[in-house]
């Protein structure tokens, strides 16, 4: 890891490294697999609004198995569920929530960690003592119960599962960042920056924060297959987004019982979100391996 | 050494009191909605107030914290109001079941991670290497729920192999447990098997390694007795601290098959608003995820003889 930082010394600009990185991914398979899985469910997802579907929350014909036809004549892809709605549209559409929500929550966790961080790693002191402090009482709690506790105390919406993912992944995140701001402090450049008089704000935020970014986008794609999880599985306990709007984990346990005689029910948004995760598993394993390599 | 593990423990029981003083203000500051989830919603105002005033809940907020605390280290938390018993009566058995499912998860998870993690770890880059890291990443794609839907519909609907449930009506059943530890077990076994792997990898490119083998032991003994005892390290506190990580899967897959655990019961109270079961439960919970922390830190310093007296 720390090799790969020092690589960073000469910086080329932005979109030049953007494009070098895009180019890299080609020589890990892995990576290109999961990028394409990813890419699967955002365009479903982006397109979702203007795809050939039944509305998702309409209640057609209930206990439909797959490929069979509607009253109107057209095809039920994936068949429809317990209440009559559209399985394939559904899961198209709970694609659209689960990328949303996953996306903002991990971003959400990752500024408030790195800030978190790099505050923690640059001014030391006091600021350390307390940030690392507080992020090891957070750490010692069991994720799930910050979740259950979050959640039930203020309500399930999407706002406070951001706070809850935020709450639960922050302080891992800081501890990440404050060991590469560790290591990256004692660096030529920053001793440069701060001969030339900047301030402390601007040395976290233009110098260190870009400069550590090698390991954090690893970190980042397992960190939105968790997360991606983490709304699925409180979609599942019944934690989850409101309804009636589709969500992959409460598809599953909404049509968990029906398993005996309707197994696509629950199996087809099983499998949706084993692939999401799968891409971004396998997308930070190829990053990973091609970060080593360099 | 004592004072390495006398400061870890001072630090753990002052998460204990940060984390109970925490809840308690969540859960207890506001007291007349205690009165209220307590006495359902249709108790009005004067019925509370002396429910209030029986309970003890009139003294200052800091005296009624330390009569709960001293209250909870003697394992009296309350009242049920869901199961309508003294919570510590329902707390226990559950616990117990629940201790039964992750005691059998990580029997079954070690050793195959261990073995599979040393297998690839071995000789980096091989086939088997490939194989083994390709499938773990694999199975801890597939979160619980999700697999329990898969193997449920192969071995249960399918193959009427299995019972679908794990409620244990009927006594303790080893069909019933199977489905839920082979959940656990696909789904965990593959970090400890990266740990592993990328400790034993590590340790492969060492001098001592590749001295023992220039000397002509047999790759077996070097393996057997040179490597391991370094290599599975790591994996030691990887496996202790999953501890913290295993009450998810718990909870998914006890609801999944209806097994009486503890963290159904977490979730239930949850759902259901019965404060003093998730009170006791929460307390429970980040008990043993911070005192298998203490314990994976000194282990680890006794592991590890490089880090003994720092």
């Amino acid at each position: 890891m720390t090799a790969e930082v020092q690589n960073n010394d000469d910086a080329p600009s932005a979109i030049g490294k953007f494009f070098k990185s895009i180019g890299l991914l080609r020589e890990s398979p892995i990576a290109v697999f999961g990028l394409a899985l990813i890419l699967f469910w955002v365009i479903l997802a982006i397109l979702a609004p203007v795809l050939p579907l039944y509305d998702p929350n309409a209640p057609l014909e209930p206990f439909k198995f797959p490929l069979s036809e509607a009253r109107d004549g057209g095809l039920y892809w994936l068949g429809t569920d317990h209440k009559g709605r559209d399985i394939l549209s559904r899961v198209i559409f709970g694609a659209q929530q689960v990328l949303i929500w996953a996306t903002m929550a991990t971003l959400v966790a990752y500024i408030v960690g790195m800030l978190m961080g790099v505050v923690a790693g640059y001014l030391g002191g006091w600021w350390d003592e307390v940030i690392s402090f507080v992020s090891n009482v957070l750490l010692s709690f069991p994720v799930i119960v910050l979740y259950i506790i979050i959640i039930t105390y203020l309500g399930a919406t999407g706002f406070n599962i951001v706070l809850a993912v935020t709450f639960a992944s922050a302080p891992g995140i800081m501890r990440i960042v404050r060991g590469l701001v560790l290591d990256l402090r004692t660096r030529d450049y920053i001793f440069a920056a701060q001969t030339r008089g900047e301030s402390s704000i601007y040395i976290m935020l233009v110098e260190l924060l870009p400069n550590a970014r090698g390991p954090l986008i690893v970190d980042a794609c397992l960190r939105l297959g968790y997360t991606t999880i983490t709304i699925a599985m409180l979609g599942y306990l019944g934690l989850g987004l409101p309804p009636p709007d589709p969500d992959w984990g409460k598809m599953i346990a909404e049509t968990q019982p029906l398993g005996s005689f309707a197994g696509h029910m629950a199996i087809v948004p099983a499998a949706a979100i084993s692939s999401l995760v799968l891409g971004f598993n396998l997308l930070a394993d190829g990053l990973r391996e091609i970060s080593m390599r360099d | 050494m004592l004072i390495l593990a006398s400061r870890r423990f001072l630090s753990m029981a002052l998460i204990m009191v940060i984390v109970s003083f925490t809840l308690f203000a969540i859960f207890e500051s506001d007291k007349l909605a205690v009165a209220g989830k307590v006495l359902g919603p249709y108790s009005n105002t004067e019925q509370r107030e002396l429910w209030l005033e029986q309970n003890g809940y009139n003294e200052p907020f800091l005296e009624r914290y330390i009569t709960w605390v001293g209250n909870a280290l003697t394992g009296d938390f309350g009242y049920s109001i869901q199961y309508k018993s003294p919570v510590s009566e329902v707390l226990w058995p559950r616990l117990g079941n629940t201790a039964i499912l992750a005691g059998l998860y990580m029997l079954f998870m070690i050793p195959l991670s261990l073995t599979l993690g040393v297998i690839a770890g071995m000789k980096e880059g091989s086939v088997q290497d490939r194989v083994v890291s390709v499938g773990s990443v694999l199975t801890t794609s597939v979160p619980e729920f999700a697999s329990a839907t898969f193997f449920s519909a192969i071995f249960v609907f399918w193959l009427g192999w299995l019972p679908g449930t794990s409620a244990m009506t009927s006594g303790f059943s080893w069909a019933e447990i199977f489905l839920p530890v082979f959940v656990l077990v696909m789904y965990g076994f593959g970090y400890t098997t990266r740990m592993t792997r990328a400790s034993m990898a590590e340790v492969m490119t060492s001098h001592y390694i590749r001295t023992a083998v220039l000397k002509g032991i047999p790759y077996r003994r070097v393996i057997m007795r040179h490597a391991l005892r370094n290599a599975l390290i790591a994996p030691f506190t990887v496996i202790i601290l999953q501890l913290n990580w295993l009450l998810s899967g718990v909870i998914v897959v006890e609801v999944f098959f209806a097994y009486k655990g503890f963290g159904k019961l977490l979730l239930d109270a949850a759902l259901f608003g019965d404060i003093f079961v998730i009170e006791a439960c929460t307390l429970v919970a980040v008990f043993v995820a911070v005192f298998s922390q203490f314990i994976s830190d000194i282990g680890y310093t006794l592991l590890n003889p490089r880090i003994r007296f720092t």
